[in-house]
């Protein structure tokens, strides 16, 4: 147990984004020709560390745009961090998000084997899998339809099952748990809860605090790339409740991250064109 | 190098999503793959008549065939890039969330459009026994022709598809251009009513070149000669290097703006 299975040291995620969102090739052209574009750097991470044991389940919380995806998604590899370190030992199943890649015009079965192949494993994994999947979303009767015949819940439900098939001893699940009626979420937080029990180590993004409280021993408060607070899920929890409340009612969402050509990753604020 | 690899370690996603494209396509309709051969039919008869009533080239023997062996390919060449850009903006949020090649989109629609070409020979084959054209073996080689021009056309999708990630206005200008491309290649009309002061333009136009290897086979029942291939392979091989570095030097910051 003592050993790390996610250990993040120092991880820095840094964009370089204009000033002001150039949003055509013709305003990025006038730009460039008649005045300077103003660079300035722009951090989704800011030197975060933690360590997560074998086995534990860490919740990740913050307000929108604070950086809990793009967290996950230097855990998954997905995205290179431009400084520091993210060390992940150990079986790593993909980012975990509902409807990966669902096409409404094809069949619920259909979709089972694309998003499957999206996710990185083979058909003949699929195939063994396909009648667990069905039964686990209840939908054995309308499995032949088109997805777009389908209740968003019944997506969900699809959703849930094709993501969670998986053999891994690390999970990375995104707000997993923000659709499906009650009893789809039981079902979910039972399925996530015997991932646990057979020792899989679990890194949770998510905005119901209560689901956070019920799944993870601990867990970490960023706000705007910044760590806030690791510890224990309770007192995170509570310290991240007392600063919304702090801040009002609803914490202030960091605005989107966009920008113009090119972003350079991790370089020091700069201004003028590119030499 | 190392992209190539990965990108054949995802063959398996990369059938997968062609055979999605193929279902999509063709699978809802009515009457199935009759359907999908009808409408090429259809738009090739009214072209057909349009062009060889209506507007007239004189000296051009069995113009239907002349016209439709090169927009079978701009068909192609056109539907590949404008449906390349729009996979990769509206579905590219895919690549922020699975750890997939990110020219997998580009590879995958090029792959598709590759199937419809060879599909749509079967109703072409059907009008040019109709109207009499002679049929030659030498559309034995349009395989190698049709990759040639798959090859170009990766390279402009994937250059064109990474720009419009960036910039919104890309692939409405594009939409546009094309309209203008496509009549600054010979492909309804001939080379040789073009006034001499313009004439370079056409030639400069790597289409106009590359596009003769359809019409070679299937209007003129020949080979491509020698040095039409040798440029066209060139300029295709050029075009998909340099779309390929495009691509990857725009896609770093794909993460930013998807």
């Amino acid at each position: 147990m003592a050993e790390p299975v996610v250990e993040f040291r120092d991880v820095t995620v840094a964009y370089r984004v204009p000033d002001r969102r150039i949003p055509t090739l013709k305003e990025w052209v006038v730009r460039r020709l008649t005045s300077r574009i103003r660079w300035h750097e722009r951090r989704a991470l800011d030197h975060v560390s933690f360590r997560l044991e074998g086995g534990s389940a860490l919740g990740v919380i913050g307000a929108n745009g604070a950086g809990k995806s793009t967290l996950l998604r230097v855990a998954g590899g997905i995205l290179p961090p431009t400084g520091g370190q993210a060390l992940v030992r150990g079986r790593l199943a993909p980012i975990i998000e509902l409807g990966t890649g669902f096409e409404l015009e094809l069949s619920g079965r259909e979709n089972v084997f694309f998003s499957g192949a999206l996710l990185g494993r083979s058909r003949a994994e699929m195939a063994a899998r396909f009648a667990e999947i069905v039964d686990f979303s209840g939908l054995a009767e309308s499995i032949e339809a088109p997805l777009r015949t389908y209740s968003t819940g019944m997506v969900a439900r699809l959703a849930f099952a094709v993501a969670t098939a998986v053999d891994a001893n690390i999970l990375l699940l995104d707000e997993v748990l923000a659709v499906g009626d009650e009893a789809f979420r039981r079902k979910c937080q039972e399925r996530i809860s015997s991932f646990r029990d057979r020792g899989v180590t679990i890194l949770f993004v998510s905005h119901d605090l209560d689901a956070v409280r019920s799944m993870c021993d601990r867990a970490i408060w960023l706000d705007r790339g910044v760590l806030r607070a690791s510890g224990d899920t309770g007192e995170v929890v509570a310290r991240y409740l007392e600063f919304s409340a702090s801040v009002g009612a609803c914490p202030e969402p960091e605005p989107a991250i966009d920008g113009g050509l090119p972003p350079e990753p991790a370089r020091p604020v700069e201004t003028g064109p590119a030499p | 190098m190392a992209e190539l690899r990965e990108l054949l370690a995802f063959s398996h996603l990369l059938a997968n999503m062609v055979r999605r494209d193929l279902t999509v396509r063709y699978k809802r309709s009515v009457i199935g793959f009759f359907w999908t051969m009808l409408s090429p039919l259809i738009l090739m008869v009214i072209l057909t008549i349009v062009f060889s009533t209506i507007f007239r080239f004189e000296g051009i023997q069995h113009y239907e065939t002349y016209f439709l062996s090169e927009f079978l390919v701009w068909g192609f060449f056109s539907q590949t890039t404008v449906t390349t850009m729009v996979n990769l903006t509206l579905h590219g949020n895919l690549l922020k969330r699975v750890k997939v090649p990110k020219a997998i989109f580009a590879v995958a629609t090029t792959a598709s459009g590759l199937v419809n070409l060879a599909l749509a020979c079967l109703p072409l084959l059907a009008i040019m026994l109709v109207v009499r054209a002679p049929i030659s073996p030498a559309m034995l080689f349009l395989p190698v022709s049709f990759i040639i021009i798959a090859m170009f056309t990766l390279g402009v999708a994937l250059g064109l598809s990474a720009l419009a990630v960036y910039f919104d206005d890309v692939s409405q200008m594009y939409q546009v251009g094309s309209i203008g491309w496509m009549y600054l290649t010979p492909i309804i009309y001939p080379e040789s009513i073009v006034p001499d002061r313009y004439l370079w333009l056409i030639r400069l136009n790597p289409l106009t070149t590359l596009f003769e290897l359809s019409r070679y086979p299937i209007y003129r029942g020949q080979l491509p000669p020698a040095e039409v291939l040798a440029v066209s392979l060139a300029v295709a091989a050029a075009t998909l290097l340099a779309g390929w570095l495009v691509f990857h030097r725009l896609a770093r910051g794909f993460y930013v703006h998807l």
